[in-house]
């Protein structure tokens, strides 16, 4: 049959795509380890140095190490950890945040909404997700970040509080794109819940909130997970945003009200600098090639967890 | 309460009383029309009838989960034990305690067997290990399941047989001590084998409460009630002793449903 034919050729077609990301990147992203040493994308040594008015020299005093990302720089610094924390550190407080209040949404669209306030909420949710990131970091950018600043400033953060454009902001623009997938997939995870379930929960005189506790939540905990981790791999994944208002700096502090910049926000400022095949743009390579293998490990959690869900659901 | 009513709950005559029941869904749907009919205490009352003719609409709502069902309207009056159990002010925790439930497929919890007993015991807030482990065994025991699940109560709920699974979910409704059972086709979904276990815990339940079961089964519902009901069409067409109303039926719709030649 032709038809199955061109649909097996479509079938095979992302399957290949998806392949050959794989190789392309870390076929580049490893030359970067032929370029540097391996400890290069770690952290750069910076020699000290004194001018000695005896000699007419410059002596090297000592060594200092420091964890810097600028691959323009003579000599070039390749540290890439400050990118990683920026990372992560949007992505995990992206996380808490979004799943405290997805998790919450899901739970009141699946058991408490009355058919009209879900049929109003959930479509909004859904529109929300479609709304292109760049906008998002605009509107973060332009309207939101001074208000946050603002209101950090009642919390009595003023002290910590050094960038306009920091981890927080840029979190919680991710959080706009991320709670709705979280709350939407956790609201279709607990309806997956069978509703025999319920009212034998109710049946023996639990209230409706012992039976989400007890009852709803347990057994669809694993799609409950499943959201998150997902959600994780958005917010991990997240670009403009990140690049519109999280700062854009390369560092590394704990304070999350100071600039960082992320992987991807790297990848996206710097591709079109970075000369060809130069080490730089390996490294950006690299750089991918790290996101690409978080995001499939966190697909793989998501799945494996997704069929324990199926098995455990079987009634 | 009235003298009358008082004694008759203290002899157990009537222990539950439906009287001039109306049901309707979506606000105007009439699922049951004037239903008037009681159980005495610890007899088994069968409500048979074809699919959509009210049977279990009626048993959902002596406990109220029928009120989970947006948009629904009770009308009239059902008393349990002399109490009513209908109107806004009903402690439905306590209610629902009284009136356990058994569903139409076995829907035990995704959880150990253990937890799955002590679930409804937990709710009403017993902590206590020793009296946990009490309970379990004796409604495991009255449920006729203690023998094949005593060495493996951590085991999933959901690794029992079908049967095993529905008579768990009798033990769970047990725990918490109720005096009325309401099964809603608790063998629908079994085997001849599952079936004949569950209708024998029947006779041996019977003893220490009060039945109202469902069935699409009218042997079943010859074998193990006391008396039988018929519905049609949201109404009760007649109801008496089960051997009676089996041997000689006073309607026509009656005789014509339990010789097949309708519904």
């Amino acid at each position: 049959m032709l038809v199955e034919k061109v649909l097996l050729v479509c079938g095979l077609l992302s399957t290949i795509t998806i392949a050959l990301i794989f190789i392309f990147l870390f076929k580049e992203g490893f030359k970067a380890f032929s370029d540097a040493g391996i400890t290069e994308f770690l952290y750069s040594v910076t020699q000290q140095t004194q001018y000695n008015p005896a000699t007419d020299e410059i002596e090297v005093t000592g060594e200092s190490i420091g964890f810097v990302w600028q691959p323009a720089g003579t000599p070039p610094r390749l540290s890439i950890l400050p990118l990683l924390w920026g990372s992560f550190g949007v992505a995990f407080l992206a996380a808490i945040i979004s799943t405290l209040a997805g998790i919450a949404i899901g739970i009141f669209l699946s058991e408490m909404a009355t058919r009209r306030v879900r049929d109003l909420v959930k479509p909004a949710l859904e529109l929300l997700v479609g709304i292109p990131t760049v906008v998002i970091g605009f509107f973060m950018l332009a309207v939101l970040a001074r208000p946050i600043r603002e209101s950090a400033g009642f919390l009595g953060l003023d002290g910590i509080y050094r960038d306009t454009y920091n981890m927080m902001v840029g979190a919680l623009g991710v959080s706009i794109v991320i709670i709705p997938v979280i709350a939407s997939l956790v609201d279709d995870a607990l309806r997956a819940v069978p509703k025999d379930l319920r009212a034998a929960s109710l049946g023996v005189g639990a209230t409706r909130w012992q039976t989400t506790w007890r009852v709803v939540l347990p057994a669809g905990v694993s799609g409950v997970v499943a959201a998150v981790v997902l959600g994780f791999g958005r917010a991990f994944g997240e670009t403009m945003i990140v690049l519109m208002c999280a700062g854009n700096a390369p560092q590394m502090s704990m304070n999350p009200f100071e600039g960082v910049r992320t992987m991807t926000a790297s990848i996206a400022a710097e591709m079109g600098t970075a000369a060809q095949g130069s080490t730089w743009q390996h490294t950006l390579f690299l750089l991918g090639a790290i996101l690409v293998s978080i995001s499939f490990v966190l697909n793989l959690t998501v799945e494996v967890i997704a069929n324990r869900y199926r098995k455990r659901i079987r009634l | 309460m009235t003298e009358k009513s008082k004694d008759a709950v203290q002899s157990g005559k009537e222990y539950v009383q439906i009287r001039n029941l109306n049901v309707f869904y979506n606000h105007d749907k009439q699922a049951l029309h004037d239903v008037t009919l009681s159980v005495d205490r610890n007899k088994v009352l069968a409500l048979i009838g074809p699919s959509g003719c009210g049977k279990s609409t009626l048993i959902k709502a002596v406990n109220r989960i029928l009120d989970l069902i947006p948009e629904t309207r009770i009308e009239g009056d059902i008393r349990v034990g002399g109490e009513t159990v209908l109107g806004p002010q009903i402690d439905m925790t306590e209610l629902r305690q009284r009136v356990g439930m058994v569903f139409q497929r076995p829907n035990p919890f995704p959880q150990t067997i253990y937890d799955n007993v002590a679930y409804g015991l937990r709710i009403h807030g017993v902590r206590d290990r020793g009296t946990l482990d009490e309970i379990v065994e004796w409604a495991l025991r009255n449920s006729a399941l203690w023998e094949e699940v005593k060495d493996r109560l951590k085991a999933s709920a959901m690794d029992l047989s079908g049967g095993q699974q529905q008579r768990l979910c009798i033990a769970r409704a047990l725990a918490v001590q109720p005096d009325v059972l309401l099964m809603d086709e608790p063998c629908s979904a079994l085997d001849p084998i599952a079936t004949g276990k569950i209708e024998e815990l029947i006779q041996a339940l019977k003893k220490d409460y009060t039945i109202l079961i469902v069935t699409h089964n009218m042997q079943q519902a010859a074998r193990v009630s006391n008396y039988t009901a018929l519905m049609w069409l949201g109404k009760l067409i007649e109801h008496g002793k089960t051997k009676d109303f089996f041997t000689n039926p006073k309607e026509k719709i009656t005789e014509d449903y339990i010789t097949g030649r309708s519904g």
